[in-house]
């Protein structure tokens, strides 16, 4: 199932695509991250906590950013193995459109999991993504929105 | 109260089973017990790159992390199937190397990689989860429509194509004319899903290595502990047999998954040896779901030709079947011997040719399950009969009568010989049981509270006892199908009957039992079953397809007449009469018409003391015999269900469900409708509720009973459950088996039903309430 979502950001869009490639402000916004660290500036590893239906594990995996078309666009990609519980990957497309002062965020997203977590919580997997996503989103939003030039 | 034949003794073994004392493998405790926990593949296709096992054998607990290297390079044999089939040009079936743990690439989800051996269950698990495989993930595919594709990913290198076999059976060309010159054809294209087995009892296995005389001993859930031990160590060279004793001990379940030998007995036994440590494995459900061998998976196209009075000229099909991932132990027989050859059904039918193609997926390994090719040869026959009397406005009971075999014995085109039978009177009973007659009214009234009322039939037949052994091993068999029995009458008359049969759950201490009692005229108590130790029993095939009554039970009999006629020569030779004026009867050895007479209890002793024996005999009064059966067994009979839908939500209840059922020399009534009762449940249960569902990409998406339906006891009716038999002219008691029948019959019934109600044929299986609601509709 592929997740789309649209958010209006009160900042200039260099302030945004300036957070999207920031290592402290990924850690904030995505859900469930424990640790991040940035191996280039490209490629971070992390560790993230998710619960998905009866199934809560902890992923170590790896994030890659790519297709990157400063400051539109770029494809932010992640996977993680959760031990036993199996194993997410997901990606997500987010343009940034100029709109007068503000940004125009959108966002098409997908996720995949298998193992336990395909066994045991296929029917939830997709709400889950929406949520993690959405949620990514909305941090996002509401710190750029309270840290930002607009919001502060 | 009498025990003997055709008495409906409660079950012996239920006073342990219902106060909790059955004693089953993970109640086995060896010295210095340890825990196996192995690491499985997440990935449905994946080359295995490296597996770091540093983290998990530094953890607490561990004692030893293994892993496939390891295991080939100790020389343990790749998993193999013990039936060659072979493809229409000759060709030999395509077996993929299997490995009980992987050593270089995955190819389904629950494909084993290494093991951890520790201290506690929780430990081996905590280290199995800190093993770190590295994975290179391939393409994968789940279908098998899909898999003999161009595009689709290659799972063995020895099977282009991901093609096992392209088999036939049947004349063809004939068939072919037949259905030319037909006046009606019925065609239909019809898939079996899949199932997972699901018994009470997981897997479980102790492997108890004892260095001191290098001898293996394994306690495991099997339904056949010497064919185990036999595979083990012919085939996987963990230990020659006189070193590996395996036992069988109460187990709960099996239906058909527990026949197989898999890589965790394997894996238990080679790491026994390898820590010098016992070594126990027990399957959570979770586990089960991606390891237990899975059942059915068909897609089938069949074609059915009638001549213009309705009987039929010709059947033309055409199956692909899953074998998943890998061939297991009997694989190769299920979608090809124990299917196409049922495909006449109870008819008289001149042509038939049946093609099938057998594929990999990257799915859990397939193999039998109740039933095993026979509820799929059932389904293709009995959906076809259905459909065909619907096209041609014929009545569905009037047209399979008109077709039934009437004179036996009656040799089908695709190898059975059918030895006796009374098809008519099934039907007849079942008609009248169900009361076929009322149908019109009832549906009336159904349909007065908005409900959609249907009635179907099924008219199955099976091949049970799966023998006999020259036959099957003509037909590709690894192994001969005969079973084998001793009677051990102790000095004090009690009795020890020792059998290749395995119960797990079909009540064997029982009408064992009974049929020994009968016979010796003592109670049922003095008579005690052994079975399911190598140590103890000299050899058995164990129990499978309907097997145990008469193949298991035949063995008893041959044993028991040579323990007769000993008996009959002591008493002669102790009363001073006649071999032939002796009787046996009421727990006294008698001479007929005399008041001479010594108990049961006392030819025991005179055969131990030997103090007063015929001249040249043997001390003792112990007898062994192997049977081998002249044919296989045909039970056969008519199901009828009545369903009623709800329109508005496509919701079925089923409203009444009638058997009739020809299953030969019934030793226990009580024991044989309990049977029935369990096989249509599981029938009724492939028919409404069940699916293992993988995605495209090979991930289970039905692993726990969350989304795999089972069926309860709320969504069942109470069965009505009738017999007319004929008696089996090929074994001694003339029993023909009735293990799998209800769960062969029943699902053609249910789907005949529904289909009847909604008024559309097109309905595959799960009928679930969404599948039934878009079938009606798509009739609108």
């Amino acid at each position: 199932m592929d997740m789309t979502g649209q958010y209006r950001i009160g900042a200039a869009r260099d302030i945004v695509w300036a957070a999207l490639n920031d290592v402290e402000v990924l850690k904030l916004c995505i859900p469930g991250c424990e640790e991040i660290e940035q191996l280039s500036p490209t490629t971070m590893t992390a560790r993230v906590v998710q619960k998905i239906g009866p199934v809560k594990a902890r992923f170590e995996g790896n994030i890659e950013l790519l297709n990157i078309e400063a400051p539109a666009s770029y494809t932010i990609k992640g996977e993680g193995q959760g031990g036993v519980a199996g194993f997410a990957k997901g990606s997500a497309d987010v343009t940034l459109a100029e709109d007068g002062d503000e940004t125009v965020l959108e966002f098409t997203a997908q996720a995949q999991v298998g193992g336990k977590l395909a066994r045991l919580g296929s029917r939830l997997i997709d709400a889950t993504a929406k949520k993690v996503a959405t949620k990514f989103f909305d941090n996002f939003h509401t710190h750029l929105t309270e840290k930002g030039p607009t919001g502060g | 109260m009498s025990t003997g034949i055709g008495a409906r003794v409660k079950r012996k073994e239920d006073k342990r089973f219902i106060t909790g004392k059955g004693k089953y493998t993970d109640d086995i405790r060896g010295d210095n017990q340890a825990y196996a926990a192995f690491v499985r593949s997440p990935h449905a296709h994946a080359r295995v790159k490296g597996i770091d096992i540093a983290a998990a054998a530094a953890m607490d607990g561990v004692i030893a992390v293994l892993d496939g290297k390891q295991l080939t390079g100790d020389g343990i044999g790749n998993i193999i199937c013990g039936w060659a089939v072979s493809s229409k040009d000759g060709s030999p079936m395509n077996m993929g190397a299997w490995s009980a743990l992987a050593t270089d690439r995955v190819r389904y989800v629950g494909d084993a990689v290494a093991v951890v051996i520790a201290e506690s269950p929780a430990e081996a698990r905590l280290a199995a989860e800190a093993v770190e495989v590295d994975y290179e993930i391939l393409p994968a595919n789940a279908h098998a429509d899909r898999a003999l594709s161009k595009s689709a990913p290659q799972l063995h290198d020895n099977a282009p194509g991901n093609l096992i076999y392209d088999w036939e059976i049947g004349d063809g060309a004939a068939t072919d004319k037949a259905l030319a010159g037909a006046a009606h054809v019925t065609e239909m294209a019809l898939t079996n899903n899949r199932l997972s087995p699901n018994a009470m009892e997981p897997r479980s296995a102790v492997a108890i290595y004892d260095a001191s005389d290098e001898h293996y001993t394994l306690y495991t859930t099997s339904q056949n502990p010497h064919v185990a031990r036999l595979v083990l160590s012919a085939f996987y060279q963990v230990a020659p047999e006189n070193k590996l004793r395996v036992i069988a001990p109460d187990v709960g379940g099996g239906f058909g998954s527990k026949i197989f030998i898999y890589p965790e007995e394997i894996t238990c036994l080679w790491a026994s040896m390898k820590t010098n440590r016992s070594v126990k494995w027990t399957a959570d459900r979770s586990e089960a779901f991606i390891t237990d061998a899975h059942g059915r998976d068909h897609h089938t196209t069949a074609k059915m030709g009638f001549d213009k009075d309705g009987r039929i000229v010709g059947l033309k099909v055409d199956t692909i079947a899953n074998l998943g991932a890998y061939m297991s132990l009997f694989s190769s027989s299920v979608p090809t011997y124990l299917y196409a050859t049922l495909l006449s059904g109870q008819y008289n039918i001149a042509n038939i040719h049946c093609n099938v193609r057998a594929v990999y997926t990257n799915t859990v390994p397939i193999d039998a399950y109740r039933g095993a090719g026979r509820p799929e040869a059932c389904f293709v026959v009995e959906r076809m009969m259905e459909t065909a009397a619907r096209e041609m406005g014929r009545d569905p009971a009037e047209l399979r009568r008109l077709n039934f075999v009437q004179a036996f014995p009656h040799q089908t085109p695709v190898i059975m010989a059918y030895d006796a039978g009374d098809f008519d009177a099934n039907l007849d009973q079942a008609m009248a049981a169900a009361d076929v007659a009322g149908f019109a009214a009832r549906r009336k009234e159904a349909a007065s509270r908005g409900k959609l009322r249907g009635l179907g039939y099924s008219s199955y037949i099976e091949a049970c006892g799966i023998a006999p052994s020259a036959a099957v091993g003509s037909l590709g068999a690894g192994v001969g199908l005969w079973e084998s029995a001793e009677v051990r009458v102790n000095p004090v008359g009690t009795i020890e009957v020792l059998t290749g049969s395995h119960s797990h759950g079909q009540g064997h201490e029982t009408t064992f039992a009974q049929i020994v009692a009968e016979r010796f005229g003592i109670g049922l108590d003095a008579v005690s079953i052994v079975h399911g130790d190598t140590d103890k029993v000299q050899f058995g095939m164990g129990t499978y397809g309907s097997r145990s009554g008469a193949v298991g039970m035949s063995a008893i009999v041959k044993a028991m007449d040579k323990v007769e006629a000993k008996v009959r020569k002591i008493a002669a030779h102790v009363l001073e009469a006649s071999e032939a004026d002796i009787v046996i009867e009421g727990g006294q050895v008698k001479v007929a018409g005399t008041d001479k007479a010594m108990g049961w209890h006392e030819v025991g002793l005179t055969a131990y003391m030997a103090h007063n024996l015929p001249p040249d005999m043997e001390p003792g009064l112990k007898e062994s015999a192997f049977y081998d059966p002249a044919n296989f067994t045909f039970p056969a009979g008519t199901y009828i269900c009545e369903v009623e839908v709800d329109p508005d939500t496509g919701e079925t209840e089923i409203v009444q469900f009638t058997a009739s059922d020809d299953f030969g020399t019934i030793i226990n009534p009580m024991i044989v409708e309990g049977q029935v009762h369990g096989g249509i449940a599981q029938g009724i249960g492939q028919a409404m509720l069940e699916q293992v569902v993988y995605s495209d990409d090979g991930q289970l998406l039905t692993g726990s009973y969350m989304d795999y339906a089972m069926p309860r006891a709320s969504d069942l009716p109470f069965f009505s459950v009738h017999n007319a038999a004929t008696v089996c002219p090929n074994n001694p008691l003339g029993i023909k088996g009735c293990g799998e029948a209800g769960a062969i019959g029943s699902p053609p019934a249910v789907i005949n039903a529904i289909t009847d109600a909604i008024g559309n044929n097109n309905l595959a299986m799960p009928a679930t309430p969404q599948a039934v609601w878009n079938a009606i509709q798509a009739a609108k």
